[in-house]
């Protein structure tokens, strides 16, 4: 084939189609708003709203993290919530044993969530469908038993950190606004990575798996070693939020790998648009806000928070970035 | 006569009690277009699925480029040099379908898997890609969703990706199934294009099509070989057109 190449058509045929373009709005709205909500709240929005956006972000890491598994490369994970445990209760442990060192925890955070998404991908990748989401609701479900067995920190109860993670030493995540632009930080990190990961050679052969695994595994590729190693990329994200929250609430507790946080994620990124990254991002920071104000309304905000799931489900297929699609450029079929 | 690029050698496929492969030997020769004919339910897919190595036959061998295959998986096969076509349509709906086609490309890349390199502007995986989608006439669709396309436009396609591979050896199950007669003419003129330079296994149901292309017919009736041969001796065979041509009128 290599004659052919002398016949390729012009630039005009070979330019990359425009939509790609307009994608980029979005992401970069939602970081620059981000930015400036600690202006907000100097000029007079309440100061509860940087610890719930702060929170929410955190979630957003993880939500983001789902995404690539799930939305990029179609593996519905019910166990999501473990690595963010795992990566809060490493923390937490580091911490109450005296090394509260950033450069310390996060290393060992690293590498048990990566251990931890090794070996239960390995095992529950052999499987698809329903049963996937069974076997890692599973392992999800043995880690926060195994939280709960662990009375010398804390067991049901949950562990109460004494102190925040120190970066060389020095108390760094201390300072409320500080610690905002930490974590906008790692979330705009986590993002560009995932995003260039999608965008990779290997990005691409995730996204086609998901649609037709066949194909591509007749064309070369090992389907199940790629989706492992975005399994445990995806993994490793989401202990860095666990790492983040641990700092963030002082407290870590098996609550925080229960199956329904597991579902809490999923929900995040179906509400934002599976799939498109930044949707996950805005999916966490919208079901955190209606989590809030909901529950600022009543005690019982949740029996309308469920209906809520159930009907914008049904309603808006492409999660909210889809409906912003949809609003923002009518033409756009 | 050269060695085979690809041999078959006593295949045998049962699924309970039904053999659906019994003891097929062919081999297809480098440049060779070999088409496999049969009734429906003869077992053609089920042995292109056991060359593809998506099915393993219960006994037999499988030999590729001089080497024996028979245990090897899908993706070593494909790596090896041998490409396939489905008899359902199978691209990627929401990759366009220039990424379909760099797809194969990046298959034998040095670095398939690159973590954070961007493919879509990859050069070295669009340049082959553009040249496949030549071959087979698709250079004005290359940025359409590989899911919007007409179907023969996806069995050019599906072509296109084999192309992509370098192959020695391309399987080709049914690429006119379903298609209209204005693009079935036009993909029995690409098929014909790559005649002599892949050695190919077409399956194909239309016998106009196959007495057109092929180098040589194999006729596969309940699993089993009854003939084989010379496109015009095969069709002359008295045993084939009982089982089979007879229907066909």
């Amino acid at each position: 084939m290599s004659e052919a190449t002398t016949t390729l058509p012009g630039p005009t045929a070979r330019a990359l189609p425009l939509p790609a373009r307009r994608v980029l709005l979005i992401p970069v709205l939602l970081f620059g708003l981000l930015a400036l909500l600690p202006l907000a709240v100097a000029l007079g929005l309440p100061s509860h709203w940087l610890t719930l956006v702060t929170r929410a972000m955190i979630f957003a890491i993880a939500a983001l993290s789902l995404d690539l598994i799930l939305g990029v490369g179609g593996l519905v994970s019910f166990g999501h919530a473990a690595f963010v445990g795992i990566g809060a209760y490493a923390t937490g442990i580091m911490i109450t044993e005296g090394l509260a060192e950033t450069l310390l925890i996060l290393p060992v955070v690293l590498a048990v969530c990566g251990v931890f998404g090794l070996v239960t991908g390995y095992v529950s990748l052999r499987t698809r469908g329903v049963t996937f989401i069974m076997i890692t609701l599973a392992f999800g479900q043995m880690v926060y038993f195994l939280a709960q067995a662990l009375s010398a920190y804390g067991g049901d109860d949950g562990l109460t950190l004494y102190q925040r993670s120190t970066l060389l030493g020095f108390d760094a995540f201390g300072n409320r606004i500080g610690f905002f632009y930490v974590v906008l930080g790692v979330l705009l990190a986590c993002y560009l990575l995932v995003r260039v990961i999608v965008a990779s050679r290997f990005g691409r052969v995730l996204r086609a798996a998901r649609e037709n695994a066949t194909r591509v595994s007749v064309t070369g590729f090992q389907v199940p070693q790629v989706r492992l190693v975005a399994y445990v990329i995806s993994g490793l994200i989401a202990g860095l939020s666990g790492f983040l929250l641990a700092n963030q609430t002082e407290f870590v507790s098996p609550a925080f790998m229960s199956w329904p946080r597991s579902g809490e994620l999923i929900f995040m990124v179906v509400l934002g648009g599976v799939g498109s990254l930044h949707g996950a991002i805005i999916g966490a920071l919208a079901f955190l806000f209606a989590e809030d104000i909901l529950a600022g309304w009543t005690e019982h905000w949740k029996v309308i928070f469920g209906p809520m799931i159930v009907l914008f489900v049904l309603f808006t297929r492409g999660g909210l970035v889809g409906l912003m699609r949809k609003l923002g450029a009518g033409r756009d079929d | 006569m050269t060695e085979p690029v690809l041999a078959l050698s006593g295949i045998q496929k049962a699924f309970g009690a039904l053999k659906v492969t019994d003891g097929v030997s062919l081999s297809v020769s480098p440049g060779e277009l070999h088409a496999l004919i049969g009734p429906n339910g003869a077992g053609k897919t089920t042995l292109v699925h056991q060359i593809s190595g998506m099915l393993r036959p219960d006994t037999g061998s499988i030999r590729f480029r001089g080497q024996d295959i028979t245990g090897l998986s899908p993706e070593r096969r494909a790596r090896a040099g041998l490409a396939r076509t489905f008899q359902i349509t199978s691209t990627i709906p929401s990759l366009s379908v220039l990424e379909n086609v760099a797809l194969g490309a990046q298959a034998r890349a040095v670095h398939p898997l690159a973590l954070f390199r961007n493919a879509a502007r990859d050069e070295a995986l669009n340049a082959p890609a553009w040249a496949a989608l030549e071959a087979v006439g698709l250079t004005e669709r290359a940025h359409v969703l590989a899911g919007r396309l007409s179907h023969g436009e996806k069995r050019a396609l599906e072509i296109a990706m084999a192309l992509t591979l370098e192959p020695a050896a391309i399987l080709l199950d049914e690429p006119l199934a379903g298609v209209g007669r204005e693009e079935g003419e036009r993909l029995i003129a690409l098929l014909a294009s790559l005649k002599g330079r892949y050695a190919m296994l077409l399956v194909e149901h239309d016998m106009e099509a196959v007495f057109a292309l092929a180098d040589s017919v194999s006729v596969l009736v309940y699993g089993r070989v009854i003939a084989s041969g010379e496109p015009a001796a095969v069709r002359a065979d008295p045993a084939v057109r009982e089982a089979y041509l007879g229907e066909e009128g």
